[in-house]
This record gives structure tokens, C-alpha cells and sequence, in this order.
């Protein structure tokens, strides 16, 4: 039965043996023989990765050109966000609803006198205010809006969920009940509650500060974010540190010794880090979302400040008749939050760990 | 006795993946006769696994047998068209895998995954193969098997499950049972009842089993013939008896070594140095080469044939030619 | 199990009331009474009409007792209108449930439908366009694709009419409310199919010789639909909030845009009532899908 004998032998002697073959090879040789694959960090690795994917490539560039846009359009169209257009001085009336790249009479004249009128891209809103300018300081305003909540929702999710996570018992049970009650909350309703209550409130008490320039809305907007999600991220952070933390290589830190703040800082950060960084990149999507929302509802930035969530909103009273009112902000809102997700979506094609072949 | 029951000739499969293709199997071939055991021991990554899905074309989708006949009963089964290849699955061949708890769809009972088998190649309506699958379940000693019908898998032990497993596999009487690291993932003392099990169904059923594992005391007692894999390729062949006792590849003598036996008090246990190759880059010569202290020049180039021991015993390492070699030039002639 | 559903449904009447109390006493928050905006009342008439709607009274008195109106169904007048706010909501509920229910049965028929297909057809044509679809409308928050459907279909192109409360009209608005849930559910069910496909079990069905057909259909959908029910809940949300959009875009005399209205008016009684009552069917809604996730998975330990 044995296969040992079915597979047909070779007779030993009838090869030809070539005895220098047979000396032992040495440690250099076997060496050369293994080809080792050159190991990388985790990081660099995650990296190359992400370079590789052309999509992700694709949103980096349309980002970064975005960014580019935002900072460098007010330095070179003259016009300021709120500023009606005026013609050698004078208020220009005629100058509403423009379309692209149109001029209004006056400026047509202005023109034929032989003044140089930088093009309204955009055309211009039914105040007279230059359209592209708004899109662009709307840009930025959502943008920042995104980013700052995200930031806010790291910090505080990421401190809760540690002291939580890394503290454990008790103090973990009471500070996870808190996070339960905030989670079963519609989010939603409680931002525009939120807001509603905070526009009132801020818009009294801010009345002369300083701080009554960026807007009770904007505030508030912020408030409400510190206030109610963080606890995606904190529970995130918990469930991160709790499985690191009964890992084998902290049980080794711990019985070598290391204190815990060490053990924090070099063992249970950098591996939580990759999975933290991509929930902050695909929170700035759904923040820059809520915001939109809440301006078209009205709550959102006030007027004359625009974002691109209010530029839409005002779009809709002049549909039919100024369509590309609407177009531009839309635009503006889709490109921003699709490169946003197909990075983030990159990033973690990249970083996560569960997903390595 | 005319054709083997099962017979793997010159197997390779590989995965392509993006960075190349790994090449898990590289020229396997063995012979099963009916009702006989065969032992494939090998580490991690040996291949053994593969070998095995290979056989019943259970590869997943970038893995692909890429030369090579796999016979049985004299009929080529690579070449089967899909419909020949299902009624073949689960009926001639039946497999049962290491992880029983995932091994089993946890949102369906243990009766319904059972009956499926039966209903799906024999002839019994939904009344009988329930009988039948109670049958089985008593046959592998399992406990209220009319209760366990209902129950789902999350329900049960370990060791209950891979028995469920075993009695899934054994349902249609098929001529080979394959067992891929079926005691791996359960703990010690059930372990032993499982072997016993299997070794008992064999006796009672009568069919041929392929036990792969990684652990050496498994196979010991089992298998009348034993192949050690490694790297995708077959380092030695030969009795139970042969392989403990004279194994002739280093990487065997390697094992044998790393095992502690009672007994023996202060001996030292010597692991097998280096690390496991890489399948994506599968060096020249022997693929054993660069962790073996005894390598010679040829084995870096060269890949070893498998060189006869004996008429149970081959294995594919150049130090056999070269002792041959030796001890006939110390005197006498040779055959 | 039913001792899990009764904790859920207890909690869950815990969480409606600790949303009416925030509610309420953010409203209360707000500088200035209901009646300060009105055309200037007299001092007496003030005092009466305060007195009549309890506004003399301590603020958690006023809070128990609002509670207890609500749970009779009496919430009050609205501030804008004077109308009945109970029979206000009565009446515009028809219309945003079926809006919400079609939009909702829809991303679920397509949402599942898509992404089974995407998963087996996994990197050929059919997946590559799901994929850019979904990704595509992930992005596109459902005000700006109501009103642009709004710009293409109704008005430019005419082929619906600006709504009525008819049945074709319904189509523009139930499809932007739809889009998102539906490219969420189609790419949740792509990822769970392709990761159940993955497991031991898949492999030890093919081992038994159950055809291709079957080891999809039977073994693996069943395992896949699960992470999906956990969305039904955030879903429902999303569609309620989205509703206030669309409705207002569309013009569709809904709960939404009563909710919308009431906020832009600041009719406080308005917001507090739509609010206590969207926010408890997103309770609901939550519940339930919680409950239907533990009774389909049956490895879940009722603890």
C-alpha cells in the first residue's frame, strides 16, 4: 500500500554525483539563498498603501486643490463676502442675479471707459454680493466647521474613553451608563433643540463681546457637538483600549514594572491611534452634513456669513429663474464630503489591521 | 487489490495574490488504499490544509490547483464539471475542519445542517433522514440525540460539536473521510476521546481517513503511513514505526527532536532554528535549506528526489545520497 | 427573552421622558414667556392667560403637569395659529408616515438587493457601478438632492407636478429621502456578505456539496441580514430628519415641515410636541429593531 514503493525509485549510483556539491554550504551562502522581505513600520506600510489607491490619491489632490482655492481666492477677487457691488462708488442695483461671468449695465459702461472689473464667476446673489466669493468664504466656513467639531469630538471622546476604558471597574460601569443615556438620544432633534435654545440664550449674552462676531449660530453649533457626539468616539476609544489592554505585550510592561502612564503612552496609544485617526477623518463628512442641515433649516451660520449649507437654502427661493444659485454650493458640499469619505475610506483600507490579508 | 483507492500525482497549487503568488502546494503525491489511515504532518503552512481542499476543490477563489492529477478510482476528479464535483463532495469524500464552533452556520440547528447532507445525496425523504441523522449522532456518542436535533451549535461543547461534525461528514458513507487538525482546537482529555472515536468509526465503517495535523502524538498511533510536508512539498514518507524511529530529512529529525517525552528529565528541548519560508518567494533546491545546519551546496540548487530508505520508507534529502555515498567508499561495494 | 423585552421597553419609556424633560425645560430656558411677543397685553390679561396655561406655577410643577396633558393627548395650542396642536400632527402624520414608509421599504428592497449582487459580483461591472453609485450618493445630503430633483424634474422638465396630495407626486420626494439609506444599506450588506461568505461555515457547506445557489440563499444570507437590522434604527432617525427637509423643499404639508415652520416661528408649544412625539417614535423605532435583531441572531445571550 505504501506510496513509498508505488512512486518509481531512482537508482542511487546512477547519478552522476558531483562531489564538491556535497561540502556543507555556509552561513552566507544560506543567506543568499533566503530572500527576506524588508519588514517596514506600520506606519510607512499603511502609508504606501494608501498611496497606491488611486481614488484616494484622487481625493487627496481634490482636497488639497479645494484648500487651495479657499485660501488663496479672497487674495485675488477683490470683493468681499458681504460686499454689494459698487461701480465707481455708487451702489449698482442692476448688478442682482447676475449670471456667470456676466456684467451688469453699469459695470458694462465702466468697462468701456476702460476700467479693468474682475469677472464675477459666479455671477452674483440677489443682494448684489459676489457669488463666487460667498461659495468659496462658505467653503471655508463649513470646512472649518468640520474640522473643528471633529476636533472637539476627539478630545473629548478621546479622554473619556481612556480614563474610562484604561481605569476599568466601577468608574467604567457609571461612566459607560452616562455614555449609553447621551447615545440613546436622537441625535439630530437634540442639535436642533439644542440650537434653538442656545441661539436665544448666546445671542443675549454675547451681545458686545467679542465673540458675538462669529455668530450666537456658530456657537452654539459647536456647544451642541462638545455636548452630544463625543460619545460615538469615547466608546470607540473604551472598546480600543479595552482589548489592548488585556493584551499579552501590556501584561509583559505591567510585570516588567512600567507605570501606567508609560504603558499608555507606548503601548496602548499608537495601536488605538490608526482606528481613532480614521473615525476623526469620517466624522468631518458627517459634521460638515449636520451643518448643512441645520442652515437649511435656518439654524446654521447667520446672514451675512455664508456657508454652503445657507447658500442652498436661499438658492430655493429663486429656483426656476436662477438655478445655478443652487448648483454651485451643491457642488460645492458633494465634492467636499465624497473626497472627505473616499479618504477616509482610503485611510482605512490602509490602517486597519483587520483588513491585512 | 488493483487501483488505490485515492491517488495525488505531481499536485501544485498556488494563490495569486497582488504581490505574486504563493505557491502552497509544490508537487505533492500520495497513494491512499481502502480503508487504510494516512498521517500528514507538517507545521503551519506546510501545505497539508491545501493539499487537502485541493482534493475536493474547496479552494477559495485565488487559489487554484495549477498542475497535477488527483484519482479517484481511477477517474480524474480535477477535471470534473461542477455538478459531478458536488454529488462527489460530502458523499465519496467528506471532510470535517479544525474549528468546530465556526465550522457550523450558527443560525440553523444541528438537525436541519445534518439532514442537508443527507437529503442532498441520498434517496430519503425529510422523516427518514432525520432518523438517520439520529442514528448518526448516537453513533458518535452523542448524548439525548433527539434533544440535540434542535439545538444550535452555540448550544453545544467543543467536544459535542466536532462529534456533530463527525457525524455530518460520516452521514452518506463516504470511502474517505479527511480530518484537517480536527483535535486542535479542543482541549486535551477530549482530545483523546475524539482519536478514539475516529479510530473507532473506522474500525465499525470501514473507510479510508487522511489526518492532517501538526501535532506528532496524534498520528502516532493511527496512521499506517505518514508523510511529512513542508514548505508545499513532501520531506518524507514512510511507517509510523520509520519516522519516529529513523527519520531521514533533517526537518523530521528536527520534530522529533522538539519533543519533549516524559521521562527524560533534564533534556534540553532544541527548536528547529530560522523561520518558516516564504511561499511567495520559494527559493531554488531544497526549500528546507537555509535552516538546516547540515546543509550541503547541492541542497541550495538542487531539489531533492524522494531517495528510498527502504520499501516503507523515502525521503527527499541529499545527505541520504551522500551517506550512501559514504559508506560505500569506506569499503565493500554497493547494490 | 421577554424579560430582555420588558428592561428595553422600560428603558425606552425612561428615554422618552428624559427627552420631554430636556425639551421642556430648554424651551423654559429661553429668556422671555410665551406671551411677552404678543401685541402688547395689559398686565391682568397677561397674568390670567399665564395662569391659564400654568405658567405661574414652579417649573417642575408645570413639567408633570404638561406630562400628564401629553399622555391624555392634549398638547396644547400652537403659538402661531391657535390651533389644536394634537390635531395638527393627527393630520399631517398621514402624509410624512407614508412618505417616510415607502422611502424606508424602498432603501431596504434595493438597499439589500444591490449589495447581495455587488457581493457576488464582486470587482466585475455590476460592482463597479454599485460601488460608484453608492459612494456617489453617500455624499449628497437629501436637501440638496431634493432640491435638485426639484430643479430637474418638476420645474425644468415638468414631468411631475409640484405636489398634491396625489399618488405620483409622492415619487420625487420618497426617492430623496431614500437615496442615502438605500446606498448605506446596499454597501452594509455588500461588507457583511462578502464577510459571512468568508467563513469556516460557507466552506463546510460547499464541503457537503450543496450548490452555489443554495450555500448563498440559505447559509450565508441569513448570517448577512443581521448587522443590517441594527441600521433599521439609525435609519428610521435619518428618515424622520430627512423628512423635514424634503417636505419643506417639496412643499409637502407634513409633520417635518410643521416642525420646521414651528421652529422658524418659534412657536414653542409647537416644537416641544413634535419633538416629545418624533423623538418617541425614534424610540420606538430603536426598540423594536433591537428586539428583532435579538430574536433573529440566536447566539445573542438575553442578559
Amino acid at each position: 500500500m505504501y506510496s513509498a514503493d508505488k512512486i518509481p525509485k531512482k537508482r542511487l549510483l546512477s547519478m552522476q554525483l558531483d562531489l564538491s556539491k556535497f561540502e556543507p554550504a555556509t552561513g552566507e551562502e544560506k543567506l543568499q539563498h533566503e530572500q527576506m522581505r524588508a519588514s517596514t513600520t506600520f506606519f510607512r506600510d499603511g502609508m504606501r498603501k494608501l498611496f497606491k489607491n488611486p481614488l484616494a490619491v484622487l481625493s487627496l489632490c481634490i482636497l488639497l486643490a479645494l484648500i487651495a482655492v479657499i485660501v488663496l481666492a479672497p487674495l485675488v477677487v477683490p470683493y468681499g463676502y458681504s460686499e454689494m457691488i459698487t461701480v465707481n462708488g455708487k451702489r449698482d442695483k442692476g448688478a442682482r442675479n447676475m449670471g456667470p461671468f456676466q456684467y451688469s449695465k453699469l459695470e458694462q459702461d465702466a468697462i468701456n471707459e476702460g476700467q479693468k472689473i474682475f469677472p464675477h464667476i459666479f455671477g452674483t446673489d440677489e443682494l448684489s454680493r459676489d457669488y463666487f466669493v460667498r461659495v468659496v468664504y462658505g467653503a471655508r466656513v463649513s470646512l472649518m466647521i468640520g474640522l473643528f467639531a471633529s476636533l472637539i469630538v476627539l478630545l473629548i471622546g478621546l479622554v473619556y474613553g481612556s480614563i474610562s476604558g484604561y481605569v476599568g471597574g466601577r468608574v467604567d460601569m457609571v461612566m459607560m451608563r452616562f455614555v449609553d443615556i447621551i447615545y440613546s438620544l436622537p441625535d439630530t432633534l437634540m442639535v436642533i433643540l439644542l440650537s434653538v435654545v442656545l441661539d436665544q440664550v448666546l445671542g443675549l449674552a454675547l451681545k458686545g463681546t467679542a465673540l458675538a462676531r462669529v455668530g450666537s449660530n456658530m456657537l452654539s453649533l459647536f456647544i451642541v457637538f462638545a455636548l452630544l457626539y463625543w460619545v460615538g468616539m469615547a466608546r470607540l476609544v473604551r472598546g480600543q483600549i479595552l482589548s489592548i489592554k488585556n493584551n499579552e505585550y501590556v501584561l509583559a510592561a505591567r510585570a516588567l514594572g512600567a507605570k501606567p502612564g508609560r504603558i499608555i503612552k507606548k503601548h496602548i496609544l499608537p495601536n488605538c491611534m490608526g482606528v481613532i485617526f480614521i473615525s476623526t477623518a469620517l466624522q468631518i463628512p458627517s459634521a460638515i452634513f449636520t451643518e448643512s442641515f441645520l442652515s437649511f433649516i435656518g439654524l446654521g451660520v447667520q446672514t451675512p456669513m455664508p456657508s454652503l449649507g445657507s447658500l442652498a437654502n436661499a438658492a430655493r427661493g429663486a429656483l426656476q429663474t436662477y438655478p445655478s444659485k443652487l448648483v454651485f454650493p451643491a457642488v460645492g458640499i458633494c465634492l467636499i464630503v465624497l473626497s472627505l469619505n473616499l479618504l477616509g475610506d482610503g485611510l482605512r483600507d490602509a490602517f486597519d489591521p483587520k483588513l491585512r490579508r | 487489490m488493483s487501483t488505490p483507492l485515492l491517488q495525488v500525482r505531481n499536485l501544485h497549487t498556488s494563490f495569486s495574490i497582488d504581490s505574486g503568488e504563493v505557491r502552497a502546494v509544490n508537487g505533492v503525491s500520495f497513494n491512499l488504499e481502502r480503508g487504510k489511515v494516512l498521517g500528514i504532518v507538517g507545521e503551519s503552512g506546510s501545505g497539508k490544509s491545501v493539499t487537502a481542499y485541493s482534493i475536493l476543490r474547496i479552494l477559495v477563489d485565488p487559489g487554484k490547483i495549477t498542475e497535477g492529477e488527483v484519482l479517484f478510482e481511477g477517474e480524474d476528479i480535477v477535471k470534473y464539471p461542477p455538478k459531478k464535483m458536488r454529488q462527489f463532495r460530502g458523499n465519496k469524500v467528506s471532510i470535517i475542519f479544525q474549528d468546530p464552533m465556526t465550522s457550523l452556520n450558527p443560525t440553523y440547528t444541528i438537525g436541519n445542517q445534518l439532514t442537508e447532507a443527507i437529503l442532498l445525496h441520498t434517496d430519503r425523504n425529510r422523516r427518514e433522514a432525520r432518523a438517520r441523522a439520529k442514528e448518526m449522532l448516537t453513533l458518535v456518542g452523542v448524548n439525548e440525540p433527539a434533544k440535540r436535533l434542535k439545538q444550535y451549535p452555540h448550544e453545544l461543547s467543543g467536544g459535542m460539536r466536532q462529534r456533530v461534525m463527525i457525524a455530518m461528514a460520516l452521514a452518506c458513507e463516504p470511502d474517505i473521510l479527511i480530518a484537517d487538525e480536527p483535535t486542535t482546537a479542543l482541549d486535551v482529555t477530549i482530545q483523546a476521546q475524539i482519536l478514539e472515536l475516529m479510530q473507532d468509526l473506522q474500525r465499525k465503517l470501514g473507510m479510508a481517513i487522511i489526518m492532517i495535523t501538526h501535532d506528532l502524538g496524534v498520528i502516532a498511533d493511527m496512521c499506517d503511513e505518514i508523510i511529512v510536508m513542508y514548505a508545499g512539498c513532501v520531506c518524507e514518507r514512510g511507517t509510523a514505526d520509520e519516522i519516529f524511529y529513523n527519520p531521514r530529512h533533517e526537518y523530521t529529525k528536527g520534530l522529533m527532536r522538539s519533543i519533549p517525552t516524559i521521562g527524560k528529565k533534564s533534556e534540553k528541548l532544541i527548536p528547529i532554528a530560522g523561520s518558516p519560508v516564504d511561499l511567495l518567494n520559494l527559493p531554488k533546491g531544497c526549500p528546507f535549506a537555509a535552516r538546516c545546519d547540515r546543509a550541503m551546496k547541492v541542497c541550495l540548487t538542487e531539489r531533492p528526489e524522494e531517495i528510498p530508505i527502504n520499501d516503507f520508507h523515502r525521503a527527499a534529502c541529499w545527505m541520504n545520497v551522500w551517506q550512501v555515498y559514504e559508506e560505500a567508499s569506506k569499503g565493500g561495494d554497493v547494490e | 427573552m421577554l424579560k430582555y423585552a420588558v428592561k428595553r421597553i422600560l428603558l425606552a419609556m425612561l428615554t422618552v421622558l428624559i427627552i420631554a424633560a430636556i425639551t421642556f425645560f430648554a424651551m423654559n430656558a429661553i429668556p422671555g414667556g410665551p406671551f411677552d411677543s404678543e401685541k402688547a397685553t395689559d398686565p391682568t390679561t397677561k397674568a390670567t392667560l399665564e395662569r391659564r396655561f400654568n405658567l405661574d406655577k414652579p417649573l417642575p410643577e408645570q413639567f408633570v403637569l404638561y406630562m400628564r396633558n401629553a399622555l391624555r393627548g392634549d398638547f396644547g395650542i400652537s403659538l402661531k395659529n391657535g390651533r389644536d396642536i394634537t390635531t395638527t400632527i393627527m393630520e399631517s402624520f398621514g402624509v410624512s408616515a407614508t412618505l417616510g414608509g415607502s422611502a424606508v421599504g424602498l432603501a431596504i428592497f434595493f438597499g439589500l438587493g444591490f449589495g447581495c449582487l455587488a457581493a457576488l459580483k464582486r470587482n466585475k461591472i455590476a460592482d463597479r457601478l454599485i460601488i460608484f453609485f453608492t459612494t456617489l450618493f453617500v455624499a449628497v445630503p437629501s436637501f440638496i438632492l431634493a432640491t435638485l430633483l426639484l430643479l430637474i424634474f418638476c420645474l425644468k422638465l415638468g414631468w411631475f407636478d409640484v405636489w398634491t396630495a396625489g399618488g405620483a407626486s409622492y415619487a420625487l420626494p420618497i426617492v430623496s429621502l431614500a437615496m442615502y439609506p438605500m446606498s448605506y444599506i446596499t454597501r452594509l450588506t455588500k461588507s457583511s456578505m462578502l464577510e459571512v461568505l468568508g467563513q469556516d461555515y460557507i466552506r463546510t457547506a460547499r464541503a457537503k456539496g450543496v450548490n452555489e445557489a443554495k450555500v448563498i440563499a440559505k447559509h450565508a444570507l441569513r448570517n448577512a441580514l443581521i448587522p443590517v437590522i441594527t441600521y433599521v434604527g439609525p435609519m428610521t432617525a435619518y428618515t424622520l430628519t430627512g423628512s423635514m427637509v424634503v417636505e419643506t423643499v417639496f412643499t409637502i404639508g407634513g409633520l417635518g415641515a410643521k416642525f420646521v415652520t414651528g421652529i422658524n416661528n418659534r412657536d414653542y408649544p409647537m416644537i416641544m410636541a413634535t419633538t416629545i412625539f418624533l423623538a418617541a417614535l425614534m424610540v420606538v423605532m430603536t426598540l423594536l429593531s433591537d428586539l428583532l435583531y435579538k430574536a433573529v441572531d440566536p447566539k445573542i445571550d438575553f442578559s
